[in-house]
């Protein structure tokens, strides 16, 4: 019985309800927290004594890169799940999480470069933590590639479920790989942030954009998997009934 | 497929045909070929089809040339320029020609139907695959291992450093064959697969490039390569213990 709830979720009618109904309870404190992390970040923490004002980007570089990370598990976790239980509607999430991570990663790359410029002096540098994000980013779109080279629905379900559970075995791999590499090559002049000597009015505002980013990330994973559901679900007789207004 | 005729061969001869020899022929009939003896049969089926069209175990080794001659034509024709970057040329060359090979691994296969025929037929698809992986890796892995010596010597490399070129690259192509396989796997259904295929396959075997071009970099420098050496042996044997799984799970999606 205590598992009710979960098989329920299956049904593509009541998830896109759900989805419906819980949507504003993420979307609203996302909104709250990210305009009160910007103002945090952006205006009442004192600048950095070495970056200057530079250092805000972090405000938006961090959360970006967290959520690069935990969207990819969500993805993975979904298409385990879609590829274990054959639920389609676990693989409607992973295929929602896929655009959502890579424009996440974008963002990490593009705002860590725009930091590289003032701080390194250069828009990119072989950074181990960049170069793992733009081969993540790589991952991600292999696996949008794949989904849309199929034409059959299902199939591209269980094939790029296959590709996201080897990737994230993969990733930790490719990550310390990386770093190693980079111990190796990278000459000792990039300069390192003081680590978490972080005075509390510059940590609590990057900590309410994290997890504000983390709950933006819910909401939008709600609405694209609306989408997902209707565009899946679009011949069946009970969307009929869910978009009467 | 330009040559048909000889080549196209009876999909299910091998699992039972006339021309298979009897002994092989009844063992496998009576199911009592255990996991290892059945990938062993198609190992050996592999090696002797591969060996019946030469042509495209030379098309590889010949890509794996030019592309190493690309760089001092295009860099500059000095040994001292070139030895710098003769490790990472090999690898990066090395893992362009695997690429190029993997899209031999299933498709003619796929197409005649032999690997339906395989996941009916009972066997475990985990084993045959893997058994299909080794016999790539011997047509392809070995004889580019074997050559990738001769291309860091002509790129400046010193003679010393043969044997561990030859061992990095051949290490590190048995998990470049295994994490391919995945790969060639899942693009199994599509048509003109080989840029995403290359989009797949080619972020996941960037461990193997850093270790690999390590390994390599050192064995120039006549230093100790047995760090990078083991790393890429611990990459290659999780490649060996999970890459069929995934691979047999990825036919069998794209067979249904």
């Amino acid at each position: 019985m205590a598992w009710t709830w979960f098989h329920r979720l299956a049904s593509p009618p009541h998830i896109y309800r759900v989805a419906g109904r819980l949507m504003p309870w993420l979307a609203w404190p996302a909104a709250v927290l990210i305009v009160a992390g910007l103002i945090g970040g952006l205006v009442l923490a004192p600048p950095d004594y070495q970056q200057g004002d530079g250092y805000r980007i972090i405000y938006v570089h961090a959360p970006s890169a967290w959520m690069s990370l935990l969207v990819y598990t969500t993805m993975a976790v979904a298409a385990a799940i879609g590829l274990i239980w054959r639920m389609k509607v676990a693989h409607a999430v992973a295929a929602s999480c896929a655009p959502i991570g890579a424009s996440f990663t974008f963002a990490a790359l593009v705002t860590g470069s725009l930091w590289g410029a003032p701080m390194w002096g250069t828009y990119w540098q072989w950074d181990p933590r960049l170069t793992s994000e733009l081969i993540l980013l790589l991952l991600y779109l292999g696996y949008m590639g794949l989904r849309s080279a199929f034409d059959d629905l299902q199939r591209a379900d269980r094939a790029s479920a296959v590709l996201a559970i080897v990737g994230v075995v993969n990733v930790p791999i490719i990550h310390y790989s990386v770093i190693w590499w980079n111990s190796l090559h990278q000459a000792p002049s990039v300069m390192r942030l003081g680590k978490p000597t972080m005075p509390p009015s510059m940590l609590f505002p990057l900590l309410m954009m994290l997890v504000g980013f983390t709950l933006f990330f819910g909401a939008l994973l709600l609405v694209r998997l609306r989408g997902e559901v209707l565009s899946r679900e679009r011949t069946a007789s009970w969307i009929r009934e869910a978009l009467r207004p | 497929m330009t040559d048909s005729g000889a080549m196209r061969r009876d999909p299910a001869a091998h699992l039972g045909g006339q021309e298979a020899p009897k002994t092989r022929d009844a063992r496998w009939q009576a199911g009592a070929a255990s996991p290892l003896a059945t990938a062993r049969l198609v190992l050996a089926r592999d090696l002797k089809l591969a060996f019946r069209k030469r042509s495209q175990l030379v098309q590889p080794l010949a890509f794996f040339a030019i592309v190493t001659t690309l760089f001092p034509l295009g860099v500059s024709p000095e040994l001292p320029r070139l030895r710098p970057m003769a490790a990472g040329v090999v690898w990066a060359a090395a893992l362009l020609s695997s690429l190029l090979a993997l899209e031999l691994l299933f498709r003619d296969d796929a197409q005649d139907g032999t690997l339906e025929q395989y996941a009916l037929s009972g066997r475990s698809l985990t084993w045959l695959l893997a058994a299909k992986t080794a016999a790539h890796w011997l047509l392809t892995g070995l004889p580019l291992a074997l050559m990738a010596p001769l291309a860091a010597i002509a790129l400046g490399a010193p003679g010393a450093a043969v044997p561990g070129i030859l061992a990095s690259v051949a290490v590190g192509t048995v998990a470049l064959s295994l994490i391919g396989s995945i790969g060639a796997g899942l693009t199994l259904g599509i048509r003109r697969s080989g840029a995403l295929l290359s989009l797949l396959t080619l972020p996941l075997e960037i461990p193997v490039l850093i270790f690999g071009a390590r390994a390599t970099e050192l064995a120039i420098d006549g230093a100790a390569y047995g760090v990078p050496l083991r790393l890429l042996g611990a990459l290659a044997v999780l490649g060996l213990t999970l890459a069929p799984l995934a691979a047999a799970a990825a036919v069998r999606i794209n067979l249904e």
